[in-house]
């Protein structure tokens, strides 16, 4: 086995194994701790795929940024693993779901399996990259800002919609003397 | 050299997990957080075809989801919090005034 | 002046517009200020253009005002627009003259009657009704009309519509008449048809190049148009309606459902006679149904105990006088006879009315008698109207009847069995007449003493109107002196250019029989006066003289007198053979078409989705991982759906 097999094959099991635990936990800090790893070892497969700057990228962006912001939510709410937010189910809705996201996953392995897609792209060996700057951050910055430039300018307009919106939402509603009449119809809608 | 597919059946797995997570949890952050594991993993199967077809676009693709994943939890986790302000839990199957 | 003949129904039309409008915001006098005021200017243009008219030459006696163009589709073409003839001139007057006295007499009639303003509203509207009917130039404006007067008769017959029997009495008019109308838009759609207008006048124009005489076709379109005059006119099969009529107040009686609105069918077959000198047959069938109704109701007023009811039957059998006069192609002597009949048949019934007005509403003629001294107006203008109507020599009735009688005898489509009819029927005629005039004014008092206190004469709202029919049922038919009296017959001559053109399709040998009968006609005209005489005789011996020999009559005939007091069982037979199979088809169509499985279809469905909506909304926990779980579900469906591909 060559070092780039060995390489896959952990970095493979670790992010499995961190998804898993992720689920597994009761405790939200603990299951993202098992994210961050999960998408450290996603980080290596990205690597291996000559993607050098999505994996930098990956890793700054999400652990860096989106699983901090995460925690530090979890850390303001305070919330623990409580009884109630276990899984009550039945049994049997539970194995329905196990069960359906077992036969999902089935799927898509029989379609990777499968001549579904041209040869070239399907369970062949992968030829060589093309140039030496395949996944650099030169490459990516130049189909960027060329034929991808539209596209990268609106993703800046969808972050400020996304600061305004975040902003706006978790915003503390001023009026808390007078409660607005719609929460009254919410905790009618409780109780009922 | 490990064939494409390889690192396919890693990403459908991925979404597998992230699929139960969703599906199971009853923690509302938890479930964003399967959210973004199957994002993940779609990101990952973008990659290896990228790198299978020899074609970059494929790293803007992923380099644009980073992009909407940031905006999403941002706005998610807002309403996250506005929503615990409200109602004092994260238990997804407490919100089902919707019904009817 | 020509110019002003709409003005002659528009008067109408205000006064229903301010009455109605201002339905009880003005006073009683301020309705009936406007409401007389209305038809009296009706009245006043109507004599002008009248004059107006006369001063033409008779062969251009004909005015004609196209106001606008009402229907513009295709080759539909309709104006509306009024026509003025010597026969629609007769039938202005009579229904502006013999209309505003109505309205006058209804004043006194109705000052007790809260409902005031509705009435005079709605005959007003009759009124306008009646004048679009006449004046119409086109058969579909007449058609307006027609229906218009048809609804006026339903709104005035159900005017008390508190009493049961009153608003009934108004459905069944409405809907007889419903089947009558039926048959005068066949036909009005058979003459637009082959015609391509329903312009009287193009109609006129073109019927003898457009129809072949004797023809299946034209025939079909008479007889058709002769079934709506059946429905307006109370003829058999459809008179059913009028004596029902009666329940409407006595005013309404005497306007609509015996001097105009009935009249209307009589009026449609003058108006169209060109087409039914073309169809002998259909000729034919109007005589003899004609014939059949007054003779049929002739019998049936022998035994009514109800003033208004022998009242009634009474129109009914005139009418079929009328009918007579067309069916035997004399189209003059059956508008004479509906002009001379407006005036002694609007004075009978205003003189009944005045009498139940006096005999605080009882209408039962067993329970009178001897209110000769008590209403002398009444009796005296009322005994005229029954000289009028019985054909005593010099009233207006006789000089009419006679007419018809020596036409039916004489003309080439009359026939001495239509004579004979006609003779029984004036005999008859006389004889109820003057049953009713003995029961009501001569012998005992039969009414109890309550009742005698508050007799008394009617206020001058209602004697004058009397008087004035009186004078005009006395001199009426003077206008119509038949030839062999020497004098000159200037109704016939007036109505000349009218009928000129169907004279063409005459037979021939009219002249002959006539020149040639003048003694004959001397003799029928004495025999029927013979008859009506010894009518009146026995009338008088039967109900004033010798009152015992009636019952012990009536005793001997019972079986007769109970077919004839129940009208020959005919509403019965129309219930059991029409009414009741209809009702049964609705409460079939009701209960087992609609309940069961029209309304099941549709509740059906509507159960099905409330069911299926109710298990849907189960799944609709509003649970977002079951949603997801669901979500998941359909893509892996999808997924192996597309893999299966």
């Amino acid at each position: 086995m060559s070092l780039d097999v060995i390489i896959f094959v952990i970095s493979a099991i670790v992010a499995v194994f961190g998804a898993t635990m992720m689920i597994a936990q009761r405790n939200a800090v603990a299951s993202v701790l098992y994210l961050i790893l999960s998408l450290v070892a996603q980080a290596v497969l990205y690597i291996q795929l000559n993607a050098l700057f999505l994996a930098a990228l990956l890793i700054i962006i999400y652990t860096g940024a989106i699983l901090v912001l995460f925690l530090f939510v979890i850390m303001l709410l305070n919330l623990r693993g409580s009884e109630e937010l276990v899984d009550k189910s039945s049994s049997l809705g539970r194995v329905t779901k196990y069960l359906v996201s077992f036969l999902l996953v089935l799927e898509l392995v029989f379609v990777v399996r499968s001549s579904f897609f041209p040869s070239s792209v399907g369970g062949g060996v992968m030829t060589s990259v093309k140039s030496t700057g395949f996944g650099s951050v030169e490459g990516v910055a130049t189909l960027l800002f060329t034929r991808y430039l539209y596209p990268f300018e609106l993703t800046s307009i969808l972050l400020l919609a996304a600061i305004v919106g975040a902003v706006v939402m978790a915003k503390r509603e001023r009026n808390a003397t007078a409660p607005a009449p719609r929460e009254d119809n919410v905790t009618e809608e409780v109780k009922r | 050299m490990i064939p494409i597919s390889a690192y396919l059946i890693v990403a459908a797995v991925l979404f597998g997990i992230g699929t139960v997570g969703v599906l199971i949890s009853r923690n509302m952050i938890v479930v964003f957080m399967c959210v973004e594991l199957m994002l993940n993993a779609a990101n990952l199967a973008l990659i290896a075809f990228s790198r299978a077809l020899n074609i970059m676009d494929g790293h803007v693709f992923v380099f644009l989801a980073l992009a909407v994943a940031a905006a999403e939890a941002a706005v998610g986790l807002a309403i996250v919090l506005a929503v615990y302000r409200n109602r004092e839990t994260v238990n997804i199957d407490r919100f089902d005034m919707m019904k009817w | 002046m020509a110019d002003y003949l709409y003005l002659i129904p528009l008067f109408p039309l205000i006064g229903f517009l301010i009455n109605g409008l201002l339905l009880g915001k003005l006073s009683r006098s301020m309705v009936n200020l406007v409401a007389c005021a209305s038809v009296a200017a009706s009245f006043v243009v109507s004599l002008l253009l009248f004059f107006d008219l006369k001063s033409l030459p008779p062969d251009s006696r004909v005015i004609e005002q196209v106001l606008f163009t009402w229907i513009p589709s295709g080759t539909l073409h309709v104006n509306f627009g009024f026509l003025l003839d010597p026969l629609s001139a007769v039938m202005i007057l009579v229904v502006t003259g013999v209309g505003f006295l109505i309205h006058v007499y209804s004043t006194g009639y109705m000052k007790h009657d809260p409902g005031f303003g509705r009435y005079f509203a709605y005959l007003n509207l009759f009124t306008f009704s009646m004048l679009t009917l006449v004046l119409a130039n086109n058969y579909l404006l007449m058609f307006v009309g027609w229906e218009g007067v048809g609804l006026c008769s339903y709104l005035l017959i159900g005017f008390w519509f508190e009493k049961k029997s009153a608003s009934d009495a108004g459905k069944k008019a409405f809907i007889v008449n419903r089947i009558g109308d039926f048959g005068f838009l066949i036909g009005m759609f058979l003459i637009f048809w082959h015609v391509g207008s329903l312009d009287f006048r193009v109609v006129m124009e073109q019927a003898p190049i457009v129809f072949i005489a004797g023809s299946g076709l034209v025939t079909a379109i008479c007889l058709l148009l002769f079934v709506g005059a059946t429905g307006k006119s109370a003829q058999i099969p459809l008179y059913v309606w009028l004596p029902d009529a009666m329940e409407g107040p006595t005013p309404v009686s005497a306007l609509i459902h015996a001097a105009t609105m009935v009249t209307a069918g009589v009026y449609m077959i003058a108006r169209t006679n060109i087409l039914y000198m073309m169809a002998p047959d259909a000729l034919m069938v109007v005589a003899i149904i004609g014939a059949a109704t007054a003779l049929f109701a002739a019998t049936i007023g022998l035994a009514q105990n109800d003033i208004k009811r022998v009242l009634a039957y009474s129109t009914v059998s005139q009418l079929g006088y009328m009918f007579l006069a067309c069916g035997v192609a004399s189209f003059t002597a059956g508008i004479f006879h509906l002009m001379t009949h407006a005036f002694f048949k609007a004075l009978l019934f205003l003189g009944a009315g005045s009498v139940i007005h006096a005999m605080s509403e009882q209408q039962d003629m067993r329970y009178m008698g001897g209110l000769k001294k008590y209403l002398p107006i009444t009796y005296i203008t009322f005994l005229l109207a029954t000289l009028a109507i019985s054909g005593i020599p010099g009233f207006s009735g006789f000089f009419s009847k006679d007419e018809i009688l020596w036409k039916s005898f004489s003309s080439a489509n009359g026939h001495p069995i239509l004579w004979a009819i006609g003779f029984v029927t004036a005999g008859l005629t006389a004889f109820y007449m003057f049953r009713l005039v003995y029961m009501t004014f001569h012998g005992k008092e039969r009414m109890d003493d309550e009742t005698r206190k508050h007799i008394h004469e009617s206020p001058y709202s209602m004697t004058v109107p009397l008087m004035v029919l009186g004078v005009l049922s006395v001199i009426g038919g003077w206008i119509g002196i038949p030839h062999i009296f020497g004098a000159t017959n200037y109704f016939e001559h007036w109505l000349e250019p009218v009928m000129a053109a169907g004279k063409h399709f005459a037979p021939v040998h009219t002249a002959a029989a006539e020149s040639g009968g003048a003694s004959t006609e001397w003799m029928l005209m004495i025999l029927t006066v013979v008859f009506v005489l010894a009518a009146i005789f026995i009338a008088y011996l039967f109900y004033n003289k010798r009152t015992e020999l009636a019952t012990a009559w009536r005793q001997r005939l019972t079986g007769v007198h109970n077919l004839l007091l129940n009208k020959y069982y005919v509403d019965e037979i129309y219930g059991a053979i029409i009414v009741r199979p209809v009702i049964n088809l609705s409460l079939f169509l009701w209960k087992v078409v609609d309940v069961v499985f029209i309304d099941g279809f549709i509740n059906g469905f509507a159960t099905m989705y409330d069911g299926s909506s109710e298990f849907m909304s189960k799944m609709q926990t509003g649970r977002v991982r079951s949603y997801a779980t669901l979500f998941v579900i359909g893509v892996v469906i999808l997924i192996a759906y597309m893999v299966m591909e």
